[in-house]
């Protein structure tokens, strides 16, 4: 008995979670080896349209010979670069139709026309034509033979199914194209977004646990950038930014702050002097992490908040009774409380900048040293059309990823032993 | 010491004082007044005498009298005799006047002598200048948008500070920009899109999710440990490494430029998180609800229709609401997915639209304005169900 009943649970189980299983499965886990299968082979954009016989139908009638009539189909290989093999034909006639001159490729019975064309080579085209004539003499009407579509047929190969590899992709993207510089740009913009951020989230979150008028405002506002839109943000900043007519740059001048304006999301480097030493500072990529940080300090403020309000209140009144100052406080207190957040937050944090994309993208495109690994994803993929290239970046992505993951969990379960 | 303290404590309320003026002389120079320099050194003597001053008199003058006197004096010279400024800014330096000067007036000499007074002072006025930082700096860029919509690339080029809004003009003239994305760039077609793609993705999401985090729940399979953990994982999972075996696959089936192939991968990518924050929300039900309807002889589904999803009309909230979120601000596949303008969602119509060099910003922020609005009002007016969505799925992004 209990058995059946344990059975019929499994089994409903099983049915209740299959289509969100599937459809995760197929649309997330499967891609992921569909991409290290596709790094592996020199695919170009242009070759993974599938390619296709085509054919287009002109009817016309012969002058003088109203019951006769010509149908000229214009055949080709849609496809620039492979070739259709064993391509095959079908055309469907109205039942009075009688055929003239039948092509050697094809047969005609029952009304309906059946042409084996065999194989087509790249760029292929040919004028097909049929001439018929009524066998009952009446006339004929073009535009119903113009409604039906012949049908084609043909096998080609599908470029992303061949076993064809290659390891150059690979070679490419750790080689050449100044890989160093990629990873250190990538590296850069996590790692000081994942910091900025949580600094700011501390800062803020801090603040909001304080009681004050209108805290509940407070905390809405505070998540707005995180909730709009990212194309809305992104446009907002670029005009804000604007060497030419931007308002900050407006600002600034109208201040005379500054001389000449800046044009913080067009210039690579920016040359300070501090105490005489001089840096050279990479503008344009500081102005994309302070993007950054601007749209996700939210997340860290919520989840840092919601653990400060978990603070026992006993231990700042024990703190009172000590007579500990407020800086005190906030180093011996309530930073060792919020440790556990801050390192589950460094690490999603650092996982989702590493991988982002859009912000970037938006801003810059990837011009003057901005160009992250994501955004070498879509260079290649799309810009320059090398599927192939694209593919392999993004393993290069998920391997840096699962590294950074296991040294981080290592780390975290050593010091976790050390307590 | 108490020298110190004092000085300590006038510069950091100067400090403050002197950030406060200054957003208010920002906002009134975007207001197309000629205001060519913010002044710092003279509202730092100011600010530093007020402080002393007001720690000197003590409580010798009632303090309300107190502050509008030094108000009074501020704003005279300073919107007086520097400079000729109307009269809306001057009331309004009063009143910020007004509000440092009620701010400072609990600070005293006996105050200043007790212990760790100059830091509870640094940690007050950090507070109070964290509140007003970040709410400029996280409000300006919303204010931008909404302004730049408002004007002319006329009036724009004559004066680029310039952003008050004429609201006598007639309406046409005000929403010219609205009424142009929404004639000449087909902006209500893509609305229609987005909101259909987005709450097509939360129907679908949460069919898919209900039963499977009710599984996942409460019921005994082989298999269960594995798919809860690889519903984190696959969650953290980015999306960027998707993007191009998606893109052959799609344009091999002929699913790009298509709702479907949108929805089809919104939902993909939504269903881990609200899996999980579903059945986090399901194993806090009680349990024997479910045993009396079991012993009713009510089939899953019936348990689930009848008893699961009454009781968790809250998480279910939270999720589609989270979930809508997702989908209407989502970019990344929308950009490799349409690249036909008849399919193009909001967002995506906006890159395309910024695309075009010639494309005047007023229209591009248009365009920000009608894609932002409606999820912040959702944000604002469903806030207490968002928050709890954000904190446990912490929205990907």
């Amino acid at each position: 008995m209990n058995d059946t009943l344990a059975n019929t649970e499994k089994k409903t189980a099983y049915i209740l979670t299959l289509p969100a299983v599937l459809l995760v499965f197929s649309i997330i886990l499967f891609p992921i080896f569909a991409n290290i299968w596709i790094s592996f082979k020199e695919v170009e954009l242009k070759d993974i349209r599938i390619p296709e016989p085509r054919a287009k139908k002109i009817v016309k009638s012969i002058s003088d010979e109203p019951t006769k009539i010509k149908i000229l189909y214009k055949l080709r290989n849609s496809s620039l670069i492979q070739e259709i093999r064993d391509v095959s034909f079908q055309d469907n006639f109205p039942k009075n139709f009688e055929i003239e001159n039948l092509d050697p490729r094809c047969s005609y019975k029952k009304y309906n026309l059946k042409c084996e064309f065999g194989n087509w080579p790249a760029k292929y085209r040919e004028n097909f034509q049929v001439i018929f004539e009524t066998n009952d003499g009446s006339k004929i009407d073009k535009k119903n033979l113009k409604t039906i579509k012949p049908k084609l047929d043909g096998k080609s190969n599908n470029i992303l199914l061949n076993t064809n590899f290659t390891l150059k992709n690979f070679k490419k993207v750790l080689f050449e194209n100044e890989f160093i510089d990629l990873l250190l740009t990538t590296f850069y913009y996590t790692f000081f977004g994942t910091v900025g951020s949580i600094v700011f989230g501390i800062l803020t979150a801090q603040m909001v646990n304080q009681k004050f008028y209108g805290r509940t405002f407070m905390r809405s506002v505070l998540l707005f950038p995180y909730v709009a839109p990212v194309v809305a943000l992104a446009y907002t900043w670029e005009l804000l930014l604007d060497p030419n007519s931007g308002t900050l740059n407006s600002l600034l001048l109208n201040y005379q702050i500054i001389e000449t304006p800046i044009n913080l999301l067009g210039q690579k480097y920016i040359e300070i002097s501090i105490l005489g030493f001089d840096f050279k500072l990479r503008l344009a990529l500081t102005t994309v992490i302070m993007f950054e940080i601007w749209r996700y300090f939210p997340l860290a403020f919520l989840f840092i908040l919601a653990r400060l309000q978990a603070i026992p209140k006993e231990l700042y009144e024990a703190a009172d009774v000590d007579g500990a100052s407020p800086f005190q406080k906030f180093f011996n207190i309530t930073l060792p409380q919020i440790t556990a957040v801050i390192s589950i937050l460094f690490m999603i944090r650092f996982i989702w900048n590493f991988n982002k994309f859009e912000d970037v993208f938006l801003l810059t495109g990837g011009a003057s040293g901005t160009r992250t690994l994501p955004i070498n994803v879509y260079q290649q993929g799309f810009a320059i059309s090398d599927i192939g290239m694209g593919s392999a970046v993004s393993i290069v992505i998920v391997v840096l990823l699962l590294m950074f993951m296991f040294f981080y969990f290592k780390l975290l379960g050593k010091r976790v032993d050390e307590n | 010491m108490r020298t110190k303290n004092t000085i300590l404590f006038s510069l950091i309320s100067t400090f403050f004082l002197i950030f406060l003026i200054s957003i208010w002389k920002i906002l009134a120079t975007l207001q197309g007044l000629s205001i060519n320099s913010l002044n710092i050194e003279i509202i730092f003597i100011f600010g530093f005498l007020i402080s002393l001053a007001h720690l000197l008199i003590g409580d010798r003058i009632k303090s309300i009298y107190k502050s509008i006197i030094f108000s009074s004096i501020f704003v005279f010279c300073d919107g007086y005799l520097i400079q000729k400024l109307p009269i809306w800014y001057n009331v309004g330096v009063f009143l910020i006047l007004y509000f440092f000067t009620n701010k400072i007036s609990k600070y005293t000499f006996i105050g200043l002598k007790e212990e760790h007074s100059t830091q509870i002072i640094l940690f007050d006025f950090l507070t109070l200048f964290g509140i007003l930082f970040f709410s400029f700096v996280i409000l300006f860029p919303f204010y931008m948008m909404l302004v730049t919509s408002f004007k002319t690339q006329i009036a724009l080029l004559v004066n680029p500070l310039d952003f008050s809004i004429n609201f006598g003009q007639d309406i046409k003239d005000l929403f010219k920009s609205y009424f142009v994305i929404f004639k000449s760039y087909k902006f209500g077609k893509y609305i229609v899109i987005s909101s259909i793609v987005s709450v097509g993705t939360v129907i679908i999401t949460l069919l898919f999710a209900i039963p499977a985090a009710y599984a996942v729940a409460r019921l005994n399979f082989f298999g269960k440990t594995f798919l809860s953990t690889s519903i984190l994982i696959i969650y953290m999972f980015p999306a960027i490494v998707l993007v191009i075996p998606l893109y052959t696959i799609f344009s091999q089936l002929g699913l790009r430029n298509s709702i479907e192939g949108l929805l089809i991968v919104y939902t993909a990518t939504t269903l881990p998180v609200a899996i999980y924050m579903l059945q986090g929300y399901f194993k806090s039900i009680p349990k024997e609800l479910e045993e009396a309807a079991i012993l009713d002889k009510l089939s899953w589904f019936g348990i689930i229709t009848k008893i699961i999803i009454p009781l968790s009309i809250p998480a279910i909230s939270s999720v589609a609401l989270y979930v809508f979120m997702i989908a209407w601000n989502e970019f990344l596949f929308s950009l490799m997915f349409l690249d036909n303008p008849n399919s193009f969602t909001l967002s995506r119509a906006i890159q395309y639209l910024s695309g075009d060099a010639e494309t005047p910003r007023q229209y591009l922020m248009a365009g920000s304005v009608v894609v932002t609005l409606p999820v912040l009002f959702i944000f604002v007016y469903f806030e207490k169900y968002l928050v709890s969505g954000l904190t446990a799925g912490s929205v990907k992004g």
